[in-house]
C-alpha cells in the first residue's frame, strides 16, 4: 500500500516527508530495541518505534527504512527532525499504542519483515 | 597488503569516544560515498550497519577510535581501531545477549548484546583482536564479487 494509506489507518501527522506519501510499503518492522531493529529489520520496512533519538534516523538511514511510524504520540526532538529531513526519511507520528498500530496495519495487508528469528 | 594502484577508495575517519550527538555520522558519510560508487543497495546497506555497529561501540566504550574504509575492486574492507578498555574475552562478547554497557547507552535503544554478532553475520570476513587495557581492532571485509 501507500505511505498515504499508512497515514489514513493510523490517524497519524506527517512530520517530515509529506513528498513521499506515494512510495509503495509491504513490510514492517517494530521495536523499541534499537540492536534488534539493526540485527532483524529489512530494507524497505516500516519501523516502528517509541524511541526519538538521532540513532533512531540514523539506524533508518543505514537499514534503508522506507519510514519511521513513531507510536504513543511520540514527538522526535528537533536535532533528530532536523536530520530526518537532511536524509530524506519520512516521519509520521500515530497515538496509537504500537501493539494497535502493529494490529491496524496487518489487518489491511502489511505484514512482518520476517515472521520469527531463526533462533 | 592491498598494492596501491588497486585502492579505488580509501577515508580514515576519527571517532569521539562518549560523543552520543556524534555518533552515527561516520556510517552516513560511508554509506554516501559507497552509494556514490553505485555499489548494489545490499552491499551498501551491509557495509553500513557493519560500520554503524562498529562506530556505536567505538562511541559507548572506547575513549576514541578510528574507522576507515577501503574499497578495492573486489571488496570493501572496513577496519575499526580505538583505544579503549579492550575486551577481556572476545567469545562471551561474541554471544548474542551478552553486553557489558551501561544504563546511558541501554536507554538509546543499545546494549542488546547484538552488536559484534550482528557485524560477523554482515561481513564475509571478520576478524577482532582485542588487548585489556589497550583497545580493540575489527577488521570486516564484504565481498563485491
Amino acid at each position: 500500500m501507500k505511505l498515504r494509506e499508512v497515514k489514513e489507518i493510523l490517524d497519524a501527522n506527517v512530520i517530515v516527508g509529506e513528498e513521499k506519501l506515494d512510495m509503495e510499503v509491504k513490510t514492517a518492522f517494530g521495536a523499541d530495541l534499537m540492536s534488534d531493529v539493526l540485527a532483524f529489520a529489512k530494507a524497505g520496512s516500516l519501523l516502528l518505534t517509541g524511541l526519538t533519538n538521532t540513532q533512531v534516523i540514523r539506524i533508518a538511514n543505514v537499514l534503508d527504512i522506507a519510514a519511521i511510524i513513531l507510536v504513543r504520540g511520540k514527538k522526535p526532538p528537533m536535532e533528530a527532525l532536523e536530520l530526518a529531513k537532511d536524509l530524506h526519511i519520512p516521519i509520521l507520528t500515530t497515538k496509537y499504542i504500537l501493539f494497535e498500530t502493529a494490529g491496524r496495519l496487518y489487518t489491511r495487508g502489511i505484514v512482518g519483515c520476517l515472521e520469527k528469528v531463526e533462533k | 597488503m592491498v598494492s596501491v594502484e588497486k585502492i579505488l577508495e580509501k577515508h580514515d575517519f576519527d571517532i569521539e569516544g562518549g560523543n552520543f550527538n556524534k555518533a552515527g555520522t561516520v556510517s552516513t558519510r560511508i554509506k554516501s560515498i559507497l552509494k556514490h560508487r553505485q555499489l548494489p543497495d545490499e552491499i551498501v546497506r551491509r557495509s553500513a550497519i557493519v560500520c554503524y555497529e562498529a562506530e556505536i561501540n567505538i562511541v559507548s566504550y572506547a575513549k576514541k577510535g578510528v574507522i576507515s574504509l577501503t574499497v578495492i575492486p573486489d571488496k570493501i574492507i572496513i577496519e575499526a581501531n580505538d583505544e579503549g578498555p579492550g575486551i577481556p574475552n572476545i567469545e562471551l562478547a561474541m554471544q548474542q545477549g551478552y553486553s557489558t554497557a551501561n544504563q546511558q547507552i541501554r536507554e538509546m535503544g543499545f546494549g542488546a548484546g547484538m552488536g559484534l554478532y550482528n557485524i560477523k553475520t554482515y561481513s564475509d570476513v571478520f576478524d577482532i583482536t582485542s588487548e585489556v587495557n589497550k583497545g580493540t581492532f575489527l577488521k570486516m571485509a564484504i565481498n563485491l564479487i
